[in-house]
């Protein structure tokens, strides 16, 4: 019965999701302002239908419905309660109506949040997210039923994939579905901006709050992504330039590009045209993950059950959203026009070049990820394309990326001179190549080139996003009143360059300083790396809930301090998947990390040891940048600009006045 | 409409169409020129031990197959389980060419996924691999027992193409000589 119900709610949902863009949408073309008040409670209804079809498929995975196919084939009964909550998300069918409740999320934080803006306006974004969702709606309800039923029930479900049974994994799909699916928002308000001609300085500052929101949950869940894998698949990477984590770096990319696009349409009114094709891009870049994702054209070690037959309907979801956006785009963009002018070298042209290197980034591990597919397509057989490629055409594309960034934030609006700024930074910038090749020098390697120019960068990235801090304060006469005077942005764009130089440090220095040792230690013996005594005591058996695992017992000798560390080689009963739980311990400058590999004769066992030096910074940077995000977001411009605004105007003059 | 503006649908339109054109792909044999000819000398020492060597002369006298993997490689362990289900039937021996890899990488791999091979070449600079003909990674080739290249799977291998093509060739193979 509630499986059932669970279905006749997500039908009710697509719905609504009907009335949310048929009506508006006409409304808003024809003036019918009755029409366009559909908009919000439809959204709203849309989403109410979506939460209950969401709670009876968690309600059948709560109390071990197993006469639904769905449940049978993810979930256990002897999994715990917390697991089988997120089986829900687990498998194909569920995550994609975890998407469509996203999607409703985001649906009903617009209706909330849009008070300030025009009537038309809101009904045509609202109208747009409701053609996504029919999208979405009909391809679950068409393809991935995860309502459908068993004729004859099975005593006991297959059980979760040992690889999600882990707190990273519970939280790790909503966070990067809330950014996939929140750049919905940026691109909804791109597409209505097109529609009716309002592409102004305005537009930009609604999109920016969104296009932030979205980011920020973008970054928490691809940081968690790459803390997952580090230490649950146990063999101490933590990026694999794997088809699935490109297909969340590649919208993250762009989104990026478009934060800074949008605060130069905003501040200055210029490069319009680029910034709503960046809008349309980041979210086609999320679909296009879903597709590359779900429909099997490409192989992942984030296999999820494929099926060519959802692979079609998808491509075609994707030929109307992103097609049907592009040729409005092709049609509406060659009417926008910036009134503003700037000089050759001046803070807008840094920040279109760092788009278009950004964007250049996006495109290369697009590629990359399709360059196999693209063989295949021309009769050239399957292959892989490894992390060779990626490293080699990404860093050079970055390096640039992480100048730009320190030094955009000095240039001025409009009109610079390079030599006022070098005055400005020469001293700074020499006192970071100093102290980027003393550090590598005295604590690394004194011929390690590349990472005295990786650590120069970092540390160049740091300092001149403070000075530029600095210099904002001492415009005023007291340092307090410098620093309170500073908006939330400004300091939101300080921490977030700030992460970018902690996660600069941490790949680094552990890509090019691990020290990894794959041994056979018999119960007993002593194995030294990096100037850390690990000691094998042994291999116990212990009971999991639906699992038996070896447990072993290493002592770590680190100068004067010892601890224990106990890395697991687990057999999960149900799925027979032997699954290794990697030991950990983390520290600020490096984690040790211990893995058992294979048992050998006599109680030895192949093992694994890293030192990972400074590792833990890769997510620290991460973590840094989404709060730099988050402080972006509180600034009070974006509050005031959800109340009724005076600067509302067409397109021509609103851009009139910026100039 | 400037000719610009459809740059993007342009270049969208093209994806699309190499995107639908994936969708009906699967992984399937190319014909290579090597078939039919001897296959190119080698002598490489293993991943697991630097000071050992296999060479092209082992394929002498026995059917064998030749699997190139590396560790960076994300379809090797797609039909990682294959292999290891083949070398415990013992039907035919398994041999490595390990493609542009590095050795604690590459002996992690192994580690961690289950070796099948009775022994992997280390080809760290892909020369032998250049030699063999290998475009990507994985492929798998059928040797006779006079040492002469009969078949090139080139993808991850499926169970399908096991049964239907490498495993029928291999027994036909076994039986002509002896």
């Amino acid at each position: 019965m509630i499986p059932e119900l669970g279905h006749i709610a997500l039908i009710m949902a697509l719905m609504m999701a009907l009335i949310q863009s048929s009506f508006p949408l006409a409304g808003a073309a024809q003036g019918i302002p009755v029409w366009m008040a559909v908009a919000k409670p439809a959204g709203r209804a849309q989403f109410l239908f979506l939460i209950v079809a969401f709670g009876c498929l968690a309600f059948s995975f709560a109390s071990n419905d197993f006469s639904v196919l769905y449940v049978a084939q993810h979930s256990n009964s002897s999994l715990p309660l917390h697991y089988r909550l997120s089986a829900v998300w687990g498998g194909h069918e569920g995550s994609m109506l975890l998407w469509a409740l996203i999607l409703g999320l985001w649906t009903l934080a617009v209706t909330i949040f849009s008070r300030g803006l025009a009537a038309d306006f809101v009904a045509r974004v609202l109208g747009v997210m409701g053609l996504v969702s029919i999208g979405i709606l009909l391809f679950i309800l068409l393809t991935s039923n995860p309502f459908e039923r068993l004729a004859s029930p099975p005593a006991d479900g297959n059980d979760l994939n040992p690889l999600l049974q882990d707190f990273g994994m519970v939280v790790h799909p909503p966070m990067l579905y809330m950014g996939y699916v929140g750049l919905s928002v940026a691109f909804s308000f791109a597409v209505a901006a097109l529609l009716g001609g309002t592409l102004d300085s305005a537009w930009a500052r609604w999109s920016r709050p969104w296009t932030l929101v979205a980011w920020i949950f973008l970054t928490f869940g691809i940081t968690l992504g790459s803390w997952w894998a580090y230490y649950e698949l146990g063999w101490g990477g933590w990026w694999f330039w794997d088809p699935v984590e490109n297909a969340s770096f590649m919208p993250w990319l762009v989104a990026t590009a478009l934060i800074h696009s949008l605060s130069v349409t905003e501040k200055r009114g210029a490069f319009k045209a680029w910034t709503v094709l960046l809008a349309i891009f980041a979210f086609s870049l999320s679909l296009l993950g879903t597709f590359l994702v779900r429909s099997g054209v490409l192989t992942s070690v984030h296999a999820f059950a494929t099926d060519p037959g959802r692979g079609l309907f998808i491509l075609m979801l994707l030929a109307i959203v992103i097609g049907g956006s592009l040729f409005l785009y092709a049609l509406r963009a060659p009417t926008v026009q910036d009134h503003v002018r700037y000089a050759l070298v001046s803070k807008e042209n840094l920040l279109l070049l760092n788009n278009v290197l950004l964007v250049t980034a996006a495109g290369s591990i697009l590629l990359g990820t399709l360059y196999p597919l693209i063989l295949d397509a021309l009769g050239l057989g399957k292959i892989s394309v490894g992390p060779p490629y990626f490293d080699a055409v990404f860093a050079p594309l970055m390096a640039p990326v992480f100048v730009l960034a320190g030094i955009a934030p000095m240039f001025p609006w409009r009109q610079a001179s390079i030599r006022k700024v070098l005055a400005r930074t020469g001293k700074l910038a020499l006192g970071c190549l100093i102290t980027g090749i003393g550090l590598t020098a005295v604590f690394w390697n004194p011929r390690d080139i590349a990472t005295m120019a990786a650590l120069t960068l970092a540390v160049w990235l740091a300092a001149s996003a403070l000075f530029s801090l600095t210099s904002r304060v001492r415009l005023r006469e007291h340092w307090r009143e410098g620093l309170r005077s500073q908006s939330r942005s400004v300091y939101g764009m300080t921490a977030a360059h700030l992460g970018l130089a902690v996660f600069l440090v941490g790949v680094t220095l552990s890509g090019r300083y691990s020290v990894e040792k794959t041994v056979r230690m018999a119960p007993g013996e002593t194995v030294e790396i990096a100037d850390y005594r690990f000691t094998f005591l042994g291999v116990s058996r212990v009971e999991g809930p639906n699992y038996v695992a070896s447990r072993g017992d290493f002592e770590v000798q680190a100068g004067a301090t010892a601890f224990r560390l106990h890395p697991e080689k687990r057999s999960y009963r149900v799925q027979r998947n032997m699954m290794t739980e990697a030991a950990i311990d983390p520290g600020w400058s490096r984690d040790l990390y211990v893995a058992l590999g294979e048992p050998m004769e006599n109680g030895a066992w192949s093992v694994r040891l890293y030192c990972k030096p400074f590792i833990r910074w890769i997510w620290g940077g991460g973590l840094v940048m989404m709060a730099g995000g988050m402080l972006s977001v509180s600034d009070r411009r974006y509050r005031l600009a959800a109340k009724p605004d005076e600067s509302w105007q067409p397109a021509s003059s609103a851009s009139n006045v910026a100039a | 409409m400037r000719l610009k503006f459809l740059i993007p649908l342009s270049v969208f339109a093209l994806l699309l169409v190499l995107l639908g054109v994936g969708l009906k792909l699967d992984p399937r044999e190319v014909p290579s020129p090597f078939i039919g000819k001897p296959a190119p000398p080698f002598a490489l020492p293993t991943v697991h031990a630097a000071a050992q060597t296999l060479s092209s002369g082992e394929f002498q006298g026995q059917v064998s197959l030749l699997n190139v993997w590396a560790s960076w490689c994300v379809s090797c362990r797609q039909e990682h389980p294959l292999l290891l289900q083949l070398s415990k039937t013992g039907l035919v021996p398994i041999y490595g060419l390990n493609y542009k890899d590095e050795r604690p990488a590459a002996l992690a791999w192994l580690d961690r996924f289950g070796d099948p091979y009775r022994a992997s070449a280390f080809d760290a600079d892909g020369k032998t691999g250049i030699d063999w003909g290998v475009y990507g990674v994985p492929e798998t080739f059928v040797i006779d027992r006079k040492g002469i290249i009969r078949y090139k799977f080139t993808g991850p291998l499926t169970e399908e193409a096991l049964e239907k093509k490498l495993l029928p060739l291999v027994r036909t193979l076994q039986e002509e000589a002896s």
